[in-house]
């Protein structure tokens, strides 16, 4: 008599788990990943922590001044970028555009959104020059792929009666859109827009290492001198920053609700 | 009688409305700040879309024959640093999420510490990281894969931590009844509830890690980063728009293969 097992073994599971094994370690040789060089580098890290520390505040002008122009292309690309998508998504979404009209639209909110942000800044920095300017264009590409998207499935998630209801008094289009569709969507479109300028804030502190303006530049070029306490200076700044906004970003959510 | 009918309706009381104006006045204010300060230098406002329209025409046509030589074995590199990357993360994510989750470690002040190792991970953008760990490891897809698991982890460790503390208690007090060990009641009795939440974390976090990695040569990190930049700096940019073509299709190309297996495995 056999011994009833309580579990079957999963064979399948097991199988794939050895081939994600044997993936790594060829991907690892692949890469020249070897226990030597993590060895050597972890000698290295600590070298480098001692010299990060202790953070170094004298530039703090520079500091400043970075995190404001970060702040500023922030506050610029959500702008934007929400004004854009507020019409881009009405055509995006399938219930109230023909198909010929949001499959484009759609096709072009998802080209928006799987170029990364770094990649669309370079572009921008060459077309339009090093600054602020490209950083802003940048990320504002960047906020239409996501609010975009998300807003038009938010529409079409829409009761149509209350569209239909606002017709049926012989409402123009624009009527329509305010009455019917919005009030249905605008607590949700006010969340992602937040989101959104919480993800850009964070986003602008590093567009500046392709130089599209910001304190991302500022870091880049004090790594680049290997200035590190500097840079343990503008790391903490940006990371109580983003604290900050989070802090302040949840207060105004919920102010909203 | 008539007095109490004709009582009004109103969404907000009236310090809510208060509110709301100052806010809306606040945003207004601000964006007008950032325009009036914020550097921008007419000229380049003005001839920017002559030079877009002569970027683009330089792009035309890009150079496939380029793909061949350098732009593939980058490439390859990429989705290696992804995938290794995304690996790494669990495997250092797991144990955190653990201790993170309150209804498997009890200890408070472990919680803490495991919440804000998470916390920490996430607040440090990948390419952060990536410049920090070529800082210490040197140029290469070493710091890449490490930048890719370092920001990972909080991601992953979050989702997770928050899966395991949903999970019903039933099956767990079960097995701690009839005597069975530590490990077999994580393997038997928490990894089922969450393992579908386990993998739709990693093919959502493999399928993001994708899309960063391809940025991470930017700053000497390695992958396909590396051929964009070169290709940038020396001005080749018919063989940028091979590359970039080649991101876009990766991209695209995960986006359907996390889709499919989402479906078959959730």
């Amino acid at each position: 008599m056999t011994r009833r097992q309580a579990f079957a073994t999963n064979w399948q599971g097991r199988a794939a788990l050895i081939a994600l094994a044997l993936y790594c370690v060829y991907a690892a040789a692949q890469l020249d990943i070897s226990w030597a060089r993590i060895a050597v580098g972890l000698g290295e890290g600590a070298r480098f922590l001692g010299r990060m520390w202790p953070p170094n505040f004298e530039r703090w002008d520079t500091l400043v001044e970075g995190l404001v122009e970060s702040l500023q292309i922030a506050v610029l690309a959500s702008a934007l970028g929400i004004l854009i998508s507020l019409p881009l998504s009405l055509l995006a979404a399938r219930n109230l555009s023909p198909w010929w009209i949001s499959g484009p639209a759609r096709a072009f909110i998802a080209l928006c959104r799987s170029l990364h942000y770094v990649i669309v800044a370079i572009l921008f920095v060459k077309a339009v020059g090093f600054g602020a300017l490209a950083g802003v264009a940048a990320l504002t590409v960047a906020s239409m792929g996501f609010i975009a998207k998300l807003f038009a499935e938010a529409i079409e998630e829409i009761s149509m009666k209350q569209v239909e209801a606002v017709r049926a008094t012989g409402a123009g289009r624009l009527a329509v859109l305010l009455y019917g569709v919005l009030p249905q969507v605008a607590s949700r479109f006010v969340g992602f827009c937040i989101y959104q300028l919480d993800s850009n804030l964070r986003n602008s502190t590093l567009v500046g290492i392709v130089g599209a303006g910001g304190i991302g530049g500022t870091l880049f070029a004090a790594f680049k001198r290997f200035d590190y306490d500097f840079v343990a200076a503008i790391l903490l700044s940006i990371i109580a920053m983003i604290f900050l906004a989070e802090v302040i970003s949840g207060r105004v959510r919920k102010a909203l609700q | 009688m008539s007095a109490a009918l004709e009582r009004e309706w109103s969404r907000f009381t009236p310090a809510q409305r208060i509110g709301r104006w100052f806010l809306w006045l606040g945003l207004v204010a601000a964006c007008v700040w950032a325009l009036r300060t914020i550097e921008i230098i007419p000229e380049f406002l003005a001839d920017a879309p002559e030079q877009m329209a002569d970027l683009l025409v330089r792009m035309w046509p890009p150079d496939l024959s380029h793909y061949q030589g350098g732009v593939h074995d980058a490439l390859i590199e990429t989705l290696h640093i992804a995938t290794l990357g995304t690996v790494l993360s669990f495997t250092m994510a797991v144990p955190l999420a653990l201790l993170a989750a309150r209804n498997v470690c009890r200890v408070p002040p472990l919680n803490a510490l495991a919440n804000l190792c998470l916390v920490a991970s996430r607040s440090v953008n990948s390419l952060v990281w990536a410049l920090l760990f070529v800082a210490v490891f040197g140029p290469g897809a070493l710091a890449g894969v490490l930048a890719i698991a370092f920001r990972s982890v909080g991601f992953v460790g979050k989702l997770l931590a928050e899966a395991i503390e949903e999970t019903p208690r039933g099956p767990m007090e079960a097995m701690d009844a009839v005597g069975a060990p530590w490990g077999h009641r994580m393997l038997k009795g928490l990894w089922p509830q969450v393992q579908p939440a386990f993998w739709g974390v990693a093919l959502f976090r493999w399928d993001i890690n994708v899309r960063e990695s391809a940025v991470l040569g930017l700053v000497g990190a390695g992958g396909i980063g590396v051929a964009l930049d070169d290709a940038i700096n020396f001005f080749h940019w018919d063989r940028v728009a091979t590359i970039l073509l080649a991101i876009l299709v990766v991209v695209l190309v995960a986006e359907v293969i996390v889709t499919r297996l989402r479906k078959r495995l959730i």
